[in-house]
């Protein structure tokens, strides 16, 4: 067994045990941290395939910002977390059913799956040779060419999500001072000051 | 000698694994979100193997473009559910029926 077929199983085994404890932990906290091992190990099998730059996506992008923002709602909301693992039993059948037919059935088209015969003349983009031009460059070469209106539609779309995630979850209180910039500007003396001519003796009534 | 096969096995079990997890927590939509991440990422895997499979570059472009909706999903999702949790106190599905549909 090769080096590569070891960190292959090693990998592997990792991501589908993993996967397996995010479903099954009682306490989601684990869950997430479960999460972050699946995603780690499977950018693992990212740079096994020779696909360096999504693997170091995966990290960045899962395991720098998704995972940390599953970490934070799981910790922020105050939910009483053992009472929702109680009745997990009640819906083991059912899904241990479901998840037995989507087996089958991947089974089955495993099975009578082939590769086409003039699959590499259908190629969208041939990979060059890892020699020639490393795989950054490479798909830096084609997003930014014959994918770039979909690559800026990406871009679109994470926009569109953080615009929408704060519009969800900003909360305006009503009984809390704060601070008006518009009557501040409008604020001018001839209204905020006012003379009084004081009598001498009687003081402001 | 590891080949697709090998890559397309992993990824079917993490399918499963997150379909599976889906029907399991009806309760928590948190673990919902998350195994919804592990069928997103079994479909990348997928990508990937096929990619590097065929020598051809579009599969790792699209798994950039999956990466970005799964992201966008995620902090949706989580808005969503930290807006209802504020409302309704849980976070069971059973209880989103506001609208009554």
């Amino acid at each position: 067994m090769t080096i590569a077929a070891l960190a292959f199983y090693a990998f592997g085994i990792t991501v589908v045990a993993s996967g397996l404890l995010v479903v099954l932990a009682r306490n989601p906290v684990h869950s997430v941290l479960w999460l972050i091992l699946a995603f780690i190990s499977s950018a693992g099998l990212f740079v096994l395939l020779g696909a360096e730059f999504v693997a170091m996506l995966l990290v960045i992008v899962y395991v720098g910002a998704v995972a940390v923002l599953f970490l934070f709602v799981v910790m922020m909301l105050d939910i009483d977390f053992a009472a929702l693992k109680a009745e997990m039993a009640k819906y083991v059948p059912l899904a241990a059913l479901i998840a037995l037919i989507l087996m089958m059935q991947m089974a089955l088209a495993y099975g009578a799956w082939t590769t086409s015969e003039v699959a590499d003349r259908l190629r969208g983009a041939p990979a060059p040779a890892p020699a020639e031009m490393h795989n950054t460059r490479a798909l830096g070469m084609i997003i930014y060419d014959r994918y770039l209106y979909l690559f800026q539609a990406a871009g679109l779309i994470l926009l569109v999500a953080m615009i929408g995630a704060i519009v969800l979850t900003l909360r305006h209180r009503t009984n809390i001072k704060r601070q008006d910039v518009l009557a501040q500007i409008y604020r001018d003396p001839a209204t905020a000051m006012e003379l009084k001519d004081v009598k001498p003796g009687q003081g402001l009534g | 000698m590891v080949g697709l096969e090998h890559y397309l096995t992993v990824a079917a079990a993490l399918f499963v694994i997150g379909i599976f997890g889906i029907f399991l927590n009806r309760k928590n939509v948190i673990v919902i979100l998350m195994s919804i991440e592990l069928v997103l990422l079994a479909v990348n895997i997928n990508l990937v193997a096929f990619s590097a499979h065929l020598g051809d570059l579009v599969g790792q472009v699209f798994t950039m473009f999956i990466l970005t909706v799964a992201a966008a999903e995620a902090a949706i999702g989580l808005a969503i559910l930290v807006c209802f949790f504020r409302n309704r106190g849980s976070i069971d599905v059973e209880d989103v029926n506001v609208m009554k549909g």
